[in-house]
């Protein structure tokens, strides 16, 4: 079918042809409006429905009330926090292999575990961190025994907002790592070179060369990190139950079992989620783009 | 020592950080027995028919999903390459989707979309709803399976071995299996085994698809058991590193330069 595509663009390029070769990417694009766009949509469209199918702002502004206001602003929380904190500390990880002068197996097996850790997430993850600080954890048993320190009298719980950013950090720590990795290949030692000729220290070479050169790669990560945590609902829930308030856990609930009592504005939910991932993504392409125009 | 004091400083808090929850769930994955350390818990997972089940289950549907996922993500990328390259920003941005839209919203979406009184009833049947998981979790290694797919592509030299393989006398699918496939054979591998590791222990879409896989039974084991989950998690990443390991292996027989710019 495809040839008869090729000779006519040799022979006749002015005459009309079905367009035979848009037929090689069909099943691509019929699966994802199938699976993919089509299902989102429909999510969006319920969003601004009433139960009987007419049009309404109603959902959206139902989203106001205090218990799905607090869902958002804990998952912002945790997210936020999560993606800043991983970013800082990947960074740093990221810093010492690269530029630190250790030892070449130090980077690889640091690379090859992120691979496995940042993959590791959902219902073990949990679990693991439930065997390491969870009331009868290692930690805190060692922590209580040995130091006589009692980390859930002193006001720690696992199942809260630090005990879920902690335990997120583990896959997303791994995940900054991977990819400001290749940011920091990228730099030249030539820019070194320049500044040191030019007579700049060390942390001016940081400060007024590196820093700015990997700002938007290092800002680009927090929002994919954060978008990352944003929609994660497994280790959130094999960890807390249903005892933590975040969004995910709230839809699930939802589509498990209408607990917000009006499907629509479990459809607006969804949106709201799609909202946040959607802008979040928005910037990292541009700090993306901007990253780019030095790191080649 | 080799290196800076600060880099070792650093290096030895992450190995902190990252290997103590690794040794505390296998110290505590071996309490189960009072007062000695054992393999008990292990041996109770194994044993049990449920993990048996549901993760023969898993294992199934991330087999289907990798065939489907390389029946689709193949001839695209080879398409793309060949005759379309004005459409590939198109599809670039529609694999990044599953990255955007979170799991849990894709699947809801499905549940609106394709319940029993829809058009296409995939929820009706249990076999339909099997269907139904194996697409979403197509949709969910998207983004992972086309970038490996394209990255092994750019490798080779697509228009030429085509029209090769054309003068010879080949058909496409002949071209698509025989000629194209093999080349980057190592990219889908890498592709599939990422694709079996997300896949294998997923929870939000077969636990709202209400489907007996391996995800949820975890989920139920963790809010019901006390020492197999930590079995369990250990189990579960070592998954995760054997399929990372092969990918690393497999890595060392990829080509290594481009035979094209872009």
């Amino acid at each position: 079918m495809t040839d008869q595509g090729t000779q006519n663009q040799a022979t006749a390029p002015q005459r009309f042809r079905l367009p035979w070769s848009w037929l090689g990417v069909a099943p691509f694009f019929i699966f994802a409006l199938m699976f993919l766009i089509l299902p989102t949509f429909r999510l969006i469209i319920g969003a601004f429905q009433t139960p009987d199918g007419s049009f309404t702002l109603e959902n959206i502004q139902a989203l106001a009330q205090p218990s799905i206001v607090s869902a958002y602003m804990i998952s912002l929380k945790i997210s936020i926090a999560s993606a800043v904190l991983g970013a800082v500390a990947g960074f740093a990880l990221a810093v010492a292999i690269v530029r630190g002068g250790l030892p070449e197996w130090v980077r690889a097996s640091t690379l090859t575990f992120s691979g496995v850790a940042s993959n590791f997430a959902g219902v073990p993850l949990a679990f693991a961190f439930l065997a390491t600080l969870g009331r009868l954890g290692l930690v805190t048993v060692i922590l209580n025994n040995w130091f006589g320190l009692n980390l859930y009298n002193a006001g720690f719980n696992l199942l809260s907002f630090w005990g879920l950013t902690l335990t997120y950090l583990y896959f997303q720590i791994p995940l900054m790592v991977l990819i400001i990795t290749p940011a920091l290949d990228g730099l030249k030692r030539e820019w070194g070179e320049a500044a040191a000729t030019l007579g700049a220290n060390n942390w001016q070479y940081w400060r007024m060369v590196l820093i700015p050169v990997l700002w938007p790669s290092f800002l680009g990560t927090v929002i994919l990190l954060f978008a990352n945590a944003f929609g994660a609902i497994a280790t959130a829930y094999a960890l807390t139950g249903s005892s933590l308030n975040i969004v995910p856990i709230l839809l699930y609930a939802q589509i498990r079992g209408d607990v917000l009592h009006n499907p629509n504005l479990g459809y607006a939910l969804a949106m709201g989620m799609i909202f946040i991932t959607g802008a979040s993504n928005l910037a990292y392409l541009w700090f993306r783009t901007r990253s780019e125009r030095w790191l080649k | 020592m080799k290196g800076k004091t600060w880099a070792w400083i650093t290096f030895a808090l992450g190995c902190t950080y990252f290997f103590v929850p690794l040794i505390a769930t296998i110290e505590f994955s071996m309490r189960m027995k009072r007062g000695v350390y054992s393999f008990e818990a292990y041996r109770v997972v194994f044993g049990d028919e449920r993990f048996q089940a549901t993760f023969g289950y898993s294992i199934l549907i991330a087999a289907l999903t990798i065939i489907v996922g390389i029946l689709i993500v193949v001839p695209t990328a080879y398409w793309i390459r060949l005759r379309l390259p004005k459409l590939r920003p198109v599809v670039e941005f529609i694999t990044l989707l599953p990255l955007i839209i979170p799991a849990i919203v894709i699947v809801f979406g499905y549940l609106r979309m394709y319940n029993s009184s829809s058009w296409l009833p995939f929820t009706a049947t249990r076999r339909g709803t099997d269907i139904l998981l194996m697409f979403g979790y197509v949709t969910l290694a998207l983004p992972y399976m086309y970038r490996a797919v394209d990255t092994g592509l750019r490798t080779i030299d697509v228009q030429t071995l085509t029209e090769a393989a054309q003068i010879l006398g080949a058909k496409w699918p002949t071209i698509i299996a025989k000629v194209i496939l093999p080349n980057v054979l190592i990219a889908v591998l890498s592709g599939a085994f990422l694709t079996f590791a997300i896949v294998i222990g997923e929870f939000t879409m077969a636990s709202l698809l209400d489907r007996p896989a391996f995800g949820p039974y975890l989920q139920n084991i963790g809010a019901n058991r006390a020492y197999e989950p930590a079995a369990l998690a250990i189990i579960a990443f070592f998954i995760t590193w054997g399929c990372m390991a092969v990918i690393q292996i497999l890595s060392r027989y990829a080509p290594k330069s481009a035979s094209r710019p872009n």
